[in-house]
């Protein structure tokens, strides 16, 4: 008996009392009614998931519920797995959503639309036909845009986030609709298994069409370079809750989404798919990360190393589609493994993430780094998690990160087995793309670390500040259960992960990728293993013997405090610390062509003399360069057009009536022509 | 030969190498400060002098910066313990050890770069204008290695066709043309220019500079004192140690021990000690007659071995696979 069907009805059920309770309830009761409803609808996913995981197959059709098309639903071990990552991220946010009701947020729209988004996103993996998943799709956008713009009154940002939010995201559906229903057109069929039975039939250039257009639509929602704009905009100024929510579980959908599409549907491809994949994630994962290596905002920070995130995953996912295409099983199967621990490790880390800058928020009610600093002995539970989950991000050991990154390295390594002058350039770069994304993503997050809550505060908001309410960081807290348990014992998922790649239709039949005794993490077909929990026990060990050995040298053994070093010029002030636009300053100018920073110098003499100066001013700011070069010149562009077409509408009804009938002649001589 | 011998002896060349690397930093940080005196015309204290230096720092009373936290105070044990862990993991006197299924280059690559990022933190957590600028500078560089040391690293793990240590050094070993092609000359003078950054050296930093505008490493630890200074001091010679160590088993590894054997493991550690020698006497000779370079001029050198290193990993492409 599958427990996936009533889990997921269960989800359904809680959703919608949820959202019931969110409308009814008065607002004193409301956060904590509504939180325990959301996190029923992620702990019911979860439970969905992770029997999808262990092998359970499931599969619904309900044919008079969606006019037409009717609503078909399936989970195997892949949905399996991005179910159980939604599920466990929503639980997280939910509990942490109790705590988080300052300035409006325990708000009747706020409240009801959460679990909705929650529900939308444990079941947009359960699709199982285009009509099915485009709706969906569509709700999970509109639920998190409703959820993103809950803050529009206090602050303008949030607009302006909101519609970019709101077009790119349907631009995104433009996208994704015409490739599916091209892709149901030529297959036959709309539901998924028509389309695989179909795929077969579809023409190269057809199958072309579907998987740039698949490529372009669901890389925006996962925030691909240069379509990623909306995220760094839309992630930081949504609730924290919500950024949990969707930096941690919704941008992995844009994964699954191309993993579906382009292996289960599709069934893989020429090689330059995976060619175009991975120089797509390679550039997404080295942009994002030196956007997050100078950002200040704490949000639009962890917003940006998202993008990264997910840049590696499309990398792992883009090798996938290679070595598939050369017909290197073992190798495609390794990649897509790496590419989906990697999906889970950066939700688990992301969401602790996200938490904690909004417990930074809640406490201080600014996000900019300049002017945090010292919460590490006001906040030291928020530090201490943050610091967890920084450590993932980093991607160093023994952090949860560092296991999947070691992954996606083997599997790039091993990877040069795989002929081709093509490979043999493209899989360095990429590697070399994987190393520069952590080796800055450590600088990114020192920087965090560092200057946000360490050392004194530089201004009084920072120095007000308190530690946040129990449910907030009880749910942080679960989050870094999730991220030590990954660290510690990754070959726990091992078998999971096997299921899971096996049900994208990559690899052998039967063959295991991962071979995971629990305490150590082994490759199957290749030489390599990790022993994270050994090295961790290694460090620990000797971290803890040294300071013995030290003690008992000492002659004087006891501790005592004394002041910093002053250079005999009185007490350094916060002043004087270094900020974070002031450490991120020597990777700017490295990367001074890439991100084409904005200086103004203005200078103000007396009015006495020219040479003697009274005012300095010095402005600098560092804007998303393709948003200012390709995007800005495209809206000018429509701009333009809409004046342009303006005088086309002159109000005369002669004139309406003459285009009608000039567009009418002219689609009759089209067709005359062409038939 | 039974598997307990194989395992005794295994634990004991792990145990012997540990020790031999932890009591022969201070030397080796001794004797290049010898040379470089002597080069320049000075008598030098001895290279026995850092040994000293610890000692005594040793005994003082451990003091901490006010306003500090566990982050400072965690720092030296850190830096310590993943330079310990990386000296056991290394295969430097022998292959067939308990722990040489764990040595996978990605992982000691990554646990030094550790702790380099504890030691910023640490930096940070001063709240000094010193502590900032060296934690800063410091994470650029680290940034900027990161590509040419997983460059190397792939470039070196192509010919075992695993990035596990003891599989490459044995590899090589056995088959000693493996060094003399393009891939590994071009991945040992990449490999060179990393480990001069990574440990400080000249020409990206000088380590014996208090010039604020110089400095990087010494920026960051301005606020240690006493024992953590010591283990501070100990932490950064430990490293420089294990990267020669690490540079003298994937390019010379002759004399590693690959089989099971006393003496074969006498003379592996004899050789290992001669070979961080001279490997350190090269390096601050060369030091002499280098200047520190200006810091936005280190990525140039980066980019420069990064170069080299992609070329070693293509190179193996198109002279042994096409």
């Amino acid at each position: 008996m599958s427990a996936i069907g009533p889990a997921l009805a269960a989800a359904g059920a809680l959703a919608a009392a949820g959202s019931a309770c969110g409308l009814a309830l008065p607002e004193r009761a409301r956060p904590a009614a509504v939180g325990a409803c959301t996190a029923g609808v992620g702990a019911a996913g979860l439970v969905a998931g992770v029997s999808a995981l262990r092998g359970q197959l499931w599969s619904a059709s309900l044919p008079d519920l969606l006019p037409l098309a009717g609503v078909h639903l399936a989970v195997d071990a892949l949905s399996g797995l991005f179910i159980a990552v939604c599920g466990g991220v929503t639980v997280a946010a939910a509990v942490y959503g109790i705590g988080y009701t300052r300035h409006g947020l325990a708000g009747r729209n706020v409240q009801a639309v959460l679990p909705l988004f929650a529900w939308t996103l444990v079941t947009v993996p359960t699709a199982a036909s285009v009509s099915t998943f485009l709706l969906l799709w569509e709700l999970m956008a509109l639920s998190s845009l409703l959820l993103v713009v809950a803050e529009h009154r206090r602050r303008a940002p949030v607009r302006e986030a909101g519609l970019w939010y709101a077009v790119m995201t349907h631009l995104g559906l433009v996208l994704l609709l015409i490739a599916l229903a091209l892709f149901s057109a030529r297959a036959g069929g709309e539901t998924f298994t028509a389309l695989r039975a179909g795929a077969g039939r579809l023409s190269p250039a057809v199958r072309d069409t579907v998987f740039v257009l698949a490529l372009a639509a669901f890389g925006s929602k996962a925030g691909a370079v240069p379509l990623h704009a909306w995220l760094p905009r839309a992630h930081p100024e949504a609730p924290s809750n919500v950024s949990m929510l969707m930096s941690a579980a919704m941008v992995n959908l844009g994964a699954y989404g191309l993993i579906r599409t382009g292996f289960d549907l599709l069934d893989g491809g020429p090689r330059w798919w995976g060619l175009l994949t991975v120089a797509l994630g390679a550039v997404t994962a080295v942009y994002g990360i030196v956007q997050a290596a100078v950002a200040t905002d704490l949000k639009r920070l962890l917003a940006y190393s998202t993008s990264e995130n997910l840049g590696l995953v499309l990398i792992g996912v883009g090798a996938a589609l290679l070595f598939d295409a050369d017909h290197h099983d073992e190798l495609a199967a390794l990649a897509l493994a790496a590419a989906l621990l990697h999906v889970v490790n950066h939700a688990a880390f992301k969401a602790l993430l996200f938490g904690a800058a909004g417990s930074v928020l809640h406490a201080t009610g600014t996000r900019d780094l300049d002017i945090l600093g010292g919460l590490r002995p006001r906040m030291p539970a928020t530090t201490a998690l943050f610091a967890l989950g920084a450590l993932g991000a980093m991607a160093l050991p023994p952090g949860n990160g560092f296991v999947s990154e070691w992954l996606l390295l083997q599997a790039l390594i091993h990877g040069l087995a795989a002929p081709g002058v093509t490979t043999a350039v493209l899989l360095p770069v990429a590697i070399a793309a994987i190393a520069l994304s952590a080796g800055l993503a450590a600088a990114a997050f020192v920087k965090a670390l560092g200057v946000g809550f360490f050392a004194r505060p530089r201004g009084s908001a920072a120095q007000r500040a308190v530690e946040s309410p129990r449910a907030m960081l009880a749910g942080m807290g679960l989050c870094a259960a999730a991220c030590a348990g990954l660290a510690l014992v990754p070959g726990t998922l091992s078998d999971a992960l096997g299921r899971a790649v096996a049900a994208s239709g990559t690899g052998t039949v039967g063959g295991r990728i991962l071979v995971g005794g629990g305490l150590d993490l082994r490759l199957a077909g290749f030489t390599g293993r990790l022993a994270s929990l050994w090295i961790a026990l290694a460090l620990a060990a000797v971290a803890a013997a040294v300071p013995a050995v030290v003690r008992s040298r000492a002659r004087a053994p006891r501790r005592s405090d004394a002041p910093l070093w002053d250079c005999g010029a009185g007490a350094p002030t916060a002043r004087m610390e270094y900020t974070a636009t002031s450490f991120a300053e020597p990777l700017q100018r490295v990367f001074d062509d890439v991100l084409a920073p904005e200086q103004d110098v203005d200078v103000t003499p007396v009015r006495e003399s020219a040479y003697l100066v009274e005012r300095v001013r010095y402005q600098r700011r560092v804007p998303d360069r393709i948003e200012h070069r390709l995007y800005l010149p495209v809206l000018q562009l429509l701009a333009r057009a809409g004046q342009a077409a303006r005088r086309l509408a002159g109000g005369s009804v002669h004139r309406y009536l003459g285009y009608g009938f000039t567009a009418l002649v002219v689609l009759l001589l089209a067709l005359a022509v062409t038939r | 030969m039974s598997g307990d011998q194989v395992t005794l002896i295994g634990t004991v060349a792990v145990v012997a190498q540990v020790a031999l690397v932890i009591a022969g930093a201070p030397w080796l940080a001794g004797l290049m400060r010898q040379i470089r005196a002597r080069l320049e015309g000075r008598a030098g204290p001895g290279p026995g002098q850092p040994w000293r230096d610890l000692r005594k720092l040793l005994r003082k009373q451990p003091v901490t910066a006010t306003g500090t936290g566990p982050a400072f105070r965690a720092a030296p044990l850190v830096l310590v313990a993943t330079a310990l862990v990386v000296a056991a993991l290394v295969p430097l006197a022998a292959t067939r050890t308990p722990v040489s299924g764990h040595a996978d280059l990605i992982v000691v690559v990554a646990l030094l770069a550790l702790g380099t990022v504890s030691l910023a933190l640490a930096g940070l957590d001063t709240g000094t204008a010193f502590g900032g600028m060296g934690a800063s500078r410091e994470m650029t560089v680290a940034a900027l290695v990161e590509p040419t040391l997983l460059m190397s690293v792939f470039a070196l793990s192509i010919p075992a066709g695993s990035t596990n240590l003891a599989d490459i050094v044995s590899g090589a070993v056995h088959d000693p043309a493996r060094l003399a092609t393009p891939t590994g000359l071009l991945a040992a003078v990449a490999l060179l220019a990393v480990t001069v950054a990574e440990t400080g050296r000249l020409p990206v930093d000088n380590p014996s500079t208090h010039l604020e505008l110089t400095m990087m490493h010494e920026a960051m630890v301005l606020e240690y004192s006493g024992p953590d200074l010591a283990l501070i001091e100990l932490g950064a010679q430990l490293r420089l140690t294990v990267l020669l160590g690490l540079l003298a088993a994937l390019f010379t590894p002759w004399g590693i021990a690959t089989t099971d054997g006393w003496a074969a493991l006498l003379l592996a550690l004899a050789l290992l000690a001669l070979k961080v020698a001279v490997l350190g006497a090269l390096l601050a000779a060369a030091e002499v007659h280098l200047a520190k370079i200006r810091l936005f001029r280190v990525p140039e050198l980066l980019a420069g071995s990064f170069l080299l290193a992609l070329l070693a990993v293509t190179a193996s492409y198109f002279l042994t696979g096409a």
